[in-house]
């Protein structure tokens, strides 16, 4: 083998997702010249949008957060061979219990309250998603479904007791009342401003260190712990993981609470970060593109970051390219975001056989 | 001349398959393809079966050049494959599946009656009488092969492909194989017989081709060759076909079954009430055509699968045979177990190769710190395994799956034997493993018996059971229906055995009911 060869065979891994988003580009070209647009002035003005100030990154890395969260839950449970579908509904249960917290702890300091935050979200987010993995262990119900139900049941939970228990007294729009300030997760602009730094004020706030640290922890996990070698040995072959002593039902049980928990810190950002009050919906789908986040990051905390940013970007990009050229209008960018989950997501693999016939290698082989 | 390929260059990205090979096969002879898995076999026949386009060289037919797009120009050719799997549709009658694809026409039921008329004509004609309404899922596996080579011939072939055909065979039924074989030359037909046992090149084949690193090294008259030269020439060194052993000195016994009984998740008995011992220092065998209830002995032993009922004793502590030890638990009380299949027990494929090297042992303080694992101590225990084992290539983060088959044995074997555990528990050590690397294995295993380990071995190769084991177990129907010491056991003895036929001669402990 050559080293050329060699060398672009590690390349593969970054160049097969660069490849793909440039072919989801150049479809959504085709869209936007369908409606009448100029596609290039069209991914001038997405790009300036997403990254074209400071509170244009500011807004990107803010929903960049969500998805780093939400994508890290799915791709936890994936190595474990589960496909936690149910991110969104485990983070909406998050929020109930940052919500809960936040209105009861109106006098304490902020750094307990954001401490005690991150364990109610985490708790929270785990109970949601323990009952399916109990379910999946025990009885074999799979998680899948369970989990998309409990998505359901999620969102009917939620609205009972937003528009019954924990609405605002005297008001009609189903949402509690504003947290004390003094609860509040810091935005990065206010933290920055304290420390002499200028920064252009955007809704971008202290949940995104947790989202670094949770990356963090999640890679030593997965792959530097027994535990995360247990997840993975499940993950691949379960026959195998049981030859090796690996109980699967105590493993499918601790890694859906920590990929549930995952998904509840999203409240972290969305609840106590920016909205500071409990609404419905909050969390926006970020649990479903947290699915497309983890598939297009290959489930590596590295790869989930940078499709997150990728995301936000396509999230806060999208919104100015729908306010600066008409005919592309709100559903149009939902197209070009779904045509970069087609591609990027569900045809993955599509390019890799030109692309190793290129590079001129044999069989296919996934990296470690 | 039936076929020659000449010059067949392949290439698969940057693996040299087949470099410059060169065969030509004598119409009306049996000839023999041997070679080390890797050695280019397969892909020499995917190319003469259509299925590789090879990337320089020709392929001539009765004398013409010819190329094939499929398997279906191949057939068209005269040109039959009997595969190792059988491709077979099991609920479907044996006439059914032989005209499968070439029903002849709109109306069934004419070329039904003919392709009747036909069968029954090849089975007088070359001893493959098979019932043609019997379905194929009542068939044994030396019957289903039979009909796998009956749709060949009805298919006008003229040159059979046999890939490892007596892999699933016991000794008898891979003796009417070569009557079979017989027959068809003596017909006029071609034969070529791609298998790995040496013994067979000698019953069955007229002429021997040896294949090494992609490469034809050697093809001439069986006659004038013997098997020490053709395992020469396969690994390209010296190889000891039998490894030499001293007597065993049993002391103590470690594992006393009693009254096993094994039933699967369909509620059908597989092992139906086995009693015997395993001692300290010796190898106890245990033979038997695949699917009679090895398997699911061997597993209930390791603690993958739960036992319906019996006693075991370790180490003269009584263990309930409903509750054994989890895996977890025997391999800290010295138990060890290279499993029968290893790709899907005892390897985790897509893990690097020093991470499967750990499978099972993952918790071992050995491997572990506070909190995390050490890669550095896994990678230091890889290198010690890898280099004891002689593990190829040694870098330990390569794929399971990329390692060939012997080197991947190895990996199983260095990590169980690793922690020198008082009972191994091995199952077939040496299925789709090369010759030197048998030769390897087999050294190691008598090394642990000298060394005072109880070996529990289950193969369905007879030799390999007759070149280790010193007291030899037959299993037929889940039962052990012969205990011979392996001074006293003969091939033929121990087929019959395997097939259920003779009572057994010298049953010393035969399992109840």
């Amino acid at each position: 083998m050559s080293p050329a060869v060699n060398r672009a065979r590690r390349l593969t891994p970054i160049m097969l997702p660069a490849l793909n988003l440039v072919l989801a580009l150049a479809l959504s070209a085709i869209v936007v010249v369908l409606v009448g647009e100029h596609p290039g002035r069209a991914l001038r003005l997405l790009v300036v949008g997403a990254f074209g100030d400071g509170e244009a990154i500011g807004y990107t890395l803010y929903y960049a957060t969500s998805f780093v969260f939400t994508g890290l839950a799915v791709a936890v449970a994936f190595h474990g061979g589960l496909f936690n579908i149910g991110a969104e509904g485990q983070a909406s249960l998050g929020g109930l219990g940052v919500a809960l917290l936040c209105l009861a702890a109106g006098g304490w300091p902020t750094p307990l309250v954001i401490a005690a935050a991150i364990v109610v979200a985490g708790v929270f987010g785990a109970a949601w998603a323990f009952v399916p993995a109990w379910l999946q262990a025990r009885r074999g119900s799979h998680v899948v479904i369970t989990t998309i139900m409990f998505n359901f049941i999620a969102a009917a939970v939620m609205t009972h007791l937003l528009v019954n228990v924990l609405i605002k007294p005297g008001q009609q729009s189903p949402e509690t009342r504003e947290f004390a300030a003094s609860t509040w997760l810091p935005q990065l602009h206010e933290v920055a401003g304290r420390l002499g730094v200028p920064m252009k004020p955007s809704p971008l706030n202290l949940s995104v260190l947790v989202a670094i640290v949770a990356g963090v922890l999640v890679w030593r996990y997965v792959w530097h712990t027994r535990w995360g070698y247990a997840l993975r040995a499940l993950g691949h072959s379960e026959s195998a993981a049981v030859y090796a002593g690996i109980v699967p039902a105590r493993v499918i049980l601790v890694a859906m609470s920590l990929s549930g928990a995952l998904a509840g810190l999203v409240s972290l950002n969305e609840v106590m970060g920016v909205q500071h009050r409990l609404l419905l919906n909050f969390t926006g789908g970020a649990g479903y593109t947290g699915i497309a986040v983890a598939l297009m990051g290959r489930n590596h905390p590295l790869g989930i970051a940078l499709a997150a940013i990728l995301f936000g970007a396509l999230y806060q990009g999208g919104a100015e390219l729908a306010l600066d050229m008409p005919a592309l209008t709100r559903d149009m960018v939902v197209v070009i975001q779904g045509l970069v989950v087609l591609v990027c997501g569900a045809l993955e693999h599509a390019l890799r056989r030109p692309l190793d016939a290129l590079i001129g290698r044999g069989p296919v082989t996934e990296p470690s | 001349m039936a076929v020659e390929l000449r010059g067949i260059e392949k290439w698969f990205g940057e693996v040299h398959a087949n470099r410059d090979v060169s065969l030509r096969v004598e119409a009306g002879s049996v000839h023999g393809l041997v070679g080390e898995n890797g050695a280019g076999k397969s892909t020499l026949m995917g190319v003469l079966y259509g299925y590789y386009r090879p990337d320089r060289g020709v392929i001539l037919v009765r004398g013409q050049p010819v190329t094939f797009r499929s398997s279906q120009d191949a057939l068209a050719a005269g040109i039959g494959m009997v595969h190792q799997h059988f491709m077979l549709v099991e609920p479907f009658t044996v006439l059914e599946n032989v005209v499968l694809g070439v029903e002849g026409g709109f109306r069934l039921g004419a070329g039904l009656a003919r392709a009747r008329a036909q069968l029954l004509r090849l089975g007088r004609e070359y001893h493959l009488e098979v019932d043609p309404d019997a379905r194929i899922a009542d068939l044994g596996v030396g019957q289903r092969q039979r009909v796998e080579i009956l749709k060949s011939l009805h298919r006008g072939a003229d040159l059979l492909i046999l890939d490892e055909p007596t892999a699933v065979l016991t000794p008898q039924e891979a003796d009417h194989l070569f009557r079979i074989l017989a027959a068809l030359r003596a017909q006029g037909k071609t034969v070529l017989l791609i298998t790995h046992k040496l013994r067979e090149i000698f019953e069955a084949t007229d002429t021997v081709t040896v294949m090494r690193a992609g490469r034809v090294v050697a093809t001439q008259p069986t006659a004038d060759t013997t098997p020490e030269r053709l395992a020469e020439l396969m690994v390209g060194r010296a190889v000891a076909l039998r490894v030499e052993t001293s007597p065993a000195r049993p002391a103590a016994p470690v594992l006393e079954v009693s009254d096993l009984v094994v039933t699967d998740g369909l509620g059908v008995q597989r092992v139906k009430g086995v009693s015997f011992t395993v001692r300290s220092g010796e190898i106890v065998g245990v033979a038997g055509v695949a699917g009679n209830g090895q398997s699911e002995l061997l597993e209930a032993l390791a603690g993958i699968r739960p036992a319906t009922s019996g006693r075991v004793q370790w180490k003269g502590r009584e263990l309930a045979a409903t509750a054994l030890p989890s895996p977890h638990a025997w391999r800290r009380l010295g138990l060890a177990h290279v499993p029968e299949d290893r790709h899907r027990l005892g390897l985790v494929l897509p893990f690097a190769g020093r991470e499967s090297a750990i499978l099972g042992y993952q918790d071992d303080g050995a491997y572990n710190g506070a909190l995390e694992l050490s890669w550095t101590a896994v990678a230091a225990g890889w290198r010690r395994q890898a280099a004891e084992y002689d593990i190829r290539p040694a870098d330990g983060r390569q794929r399971t799956s990329a390692f060939s088959g012997g080197n991947q044995q190895k990996i199983v074997l260095a990590r169980e034997l690793d922690r020198h555990p008082d009972l191994l528990l091995i199952g077939q050590p040496t299925r789709g493993v090369d010759i030197g690397a048998i030769e390897f294995i087999h050294r190691r295993l008598v090394a642990r018996r000298d060394g005072g380990a109880a070996i529990l071995l289950v193969s369905v190769e007879l030799d390999e059971i007759l070149a280790l084991a010193d007291r030899i177990l037959v299993m037929h129907d889940g039962r052990i229906v012969g205990d011979v010491p392996r001074a006293s056991a003969t091939e033929r003895a121990l087929g019959l055995m395997m097939a259920g036929v003779a009572a057994p001669a010298s049953a010393a402990t035969v399992g109840p009911g």
